[in-house]
């Protein structure tokens, strides 16, 4: 226990170290905001569908999750980048720890950053529908969280250089982002994007914190947890079993 | 304590001729409570060496005993007998010294405590006690190598893996460091592997030397024993007869063997 807690800690120390990362990670969020929330608000309206801004920021906060705990995976790549890697490696404690250790921190900061970037849409004049929605919104930036940060740390431990991290970043991470249904509807897609998002981890999350803030989902509740369920262990496994493998 | 037998490392497919052999049939072993110095030039395989002891990297061929285990069967129990200082930087450097010391002695279950008397006992050993609280990046390049060794000798374990500990370290904290590896293996009975450049502190540290060249061992002994086996009249001259005079490239190629042909015919123009 004591392991998992001083690697959690390690990974929250070194969040809250970086003040600068923090201010800077979320000019993305607002610039999105201002493009996507306020850019289409004349749209929204002419559609008879209320206010972009609110239908956009779950999509937000969901970005700003998915990219803090895939990175915060994908950090273990810096680790062995600067050697830090190595004292873990040989410690006699059980991989498997220091592995639950840091994607319990990665998932933590994905969700300070979530909440972080909750706020910043609140400022941009979003407000959940109802405040009851806000434990259940958290519950699914947990999982979202718990998700890409385990599968961060799978590919963090099989990434050996930087074009390895720009692969990962144009064919993997925008897609996820881009098909989860952030920036539109999920509901009355044509069939191919309907698959395709269907397959995106990230939409249920999506949706469920859509369903949560504004009471608007294409898939049910208990859909969306449950598939956030299994893919966090599936995540976690593959996560574990690739940090395992780790040879220097 | 240690036993390596005909142990082989190949990077890259053994079959096509870009591959090299880092390690060529490797056999020596250590006693219990030994000082074994493993010497060679840049790139003689020293560090794949220790890092195949030390459950880092699995042996193309040849079988490796840690106290009896094998590290690529049991890495865990392996892991629980040894403690390491590494040649690179291996440090957290957005965390304090102190916090690293922290990390350290909880991964290795060292009791509160003990972990807070020694802590400040080797930062201050070390002279860095007084900076415990600054983070690692503001460090110098000898700081945190202080802080590397310092941290690497938080616990007891039963064999300690030195690999060129005293690189870019003071002749102060050499001394200290030295005194400290020889109480732990005089009054602990901790085993010792370490690598090092430097000759004089092998000859004066080690009970027994073993010089590996071009990943192959020329010659293992006493450095009483190696000495006359070359009838050198020091361990520096031993190990330079055993290993000649070039120097090594860790990744020598023939267009590096032209350019310092090219050095040694222009002299000194550039």
């Amino acid at each position: 226990m004591s392991v998992i807690y001083v690697m959690w800690l390690r990974e929250i120390k070194r969040y809250l170290r970086s003040r600068a990362q923090i201010v800077g990670s979320l000019a993305q969020p607002v610039l999105y905001m201002i493009v996507f929330g306020f850019g289409f608000s004349a749209l929204f309206r002419q559609a008879g569908q209320g206010s972009s801004v609110q239908f956009i920021a779950p999509g937000i906060i969901a970005m700003g999750v998915l990219f803090t705990s895939i990175f915060s995976g994908i950090g273990l790549f810096w680790d062995r980048q600067f050697g830090f890697l190595k004292e873990t490696l040989v410690a006699p404690v059980p991989r498997l720890t220091i592995m639950t250790g840091r994607t319990l921190g990665g998932a933590t900061i994905a969700i300070i950053q979530g909440t972080l970037v909750l706020i910043v849409c609140m400022i941009f004049g979003f407000r959940p529908e109802n405040w009851f929605a806000v434990p259940v919104a958290l519950m699914f930036m947990a999982l979202i969280a718990i998700v890409f940060a385990a599968l961060g740390t799978a590919l963090g431990s099989t990434m050996k250089d930087m074009q390895g991290f720009q692969l990962i970043m144009n064919f993997l991470i925008m897609p996820i982002f881009f098909l989860s249904g952030a920036l539109f509807p999920l509901a009355g897609l044509n069939s191919a994007l309907t698959v395709a998002t269907r397959l995106d981890p990230l939409s249920y999350g999506v949706d469920g914190l859509r369903g949560a803030f504004i009471g608007i989902s294409a898939m049910s509740f208990v859909l969306d947890v449950s598939v956030l369920v299994v893919l966090s262990a599936a995540f976690l496994g593959l996560g574990a079993w690739a940090f395992s493998k780790i040879q220097l | 304590m240690i036993e390596a037998q005909s142990l082989n490392k190949v990077f890259g497919d053994p079959k096509s001729d870009k591959a090299v052999r880092a390690v060529n049939d490797v056999t020596f072993s250590v006693k219990p409570g030994e000082i074994f110095a493993f010497l060679g030039p840049n790139g003689a395989g020293k560090t794949t060496t220790i890092q195949m002891l030390t459950t880092l990297l699995k042996p193309t061929s040849g079988s490796v005993r840690i106290d009896g285990l094998d590290p690529a069967e049991s890495p865990l129990e392996v892991r629980k007998r040894f403690g390491i200082v590494f040649q690179d930087p291996s440090l957290d450097s957005e965390l304090t010294a102190y916090e690293n010391m922290e990390l350290h002695g909880v991964l290795y279950h060292v009791p509160r405590k003990v972990r807070a008397e020694r802590s400040e006992a080797l930062l201050k050993l070390f002279d860095l006690w007084d900076r415990r609280a600054s983070i690692v990046k503001t460090f110098s390049g000898g700081m945190r190598r202080r802080l590397e060794i310092a941290r690497g000798l938080l616990h007891t374990p039963k064999i300690l893996f030195l690999d060129e500990p005293t690189l870019g370290l003071d002749p102060q904290s050499r001394n200290q460091l030295w005194t400290l590896v020889k109480g732990l293996n005089t009054n602990e009975g901790v085993t010792v592997f370490l690598t090092t450049h430097y000759m004089d502190e092998a000859e004066k540290a080690a009970q027994r030397v073993a010089i590996i060249d071009h990943g192959r061992i020329v010659a293992q002994g006493t450095v009483d024993e190696l000495k006359a086996q070359t009838g050198a009249e020091s361990l520096e001259g031993a190990f330079l007869k055993l290993t000649g005079t070039t120097i090594r490239d860790e990744s020598g190629t023939p267009a590096d063997a032209m350019r310092q042909m090219a050095k040694m015919w222009q002299g000194g123009r550039r």
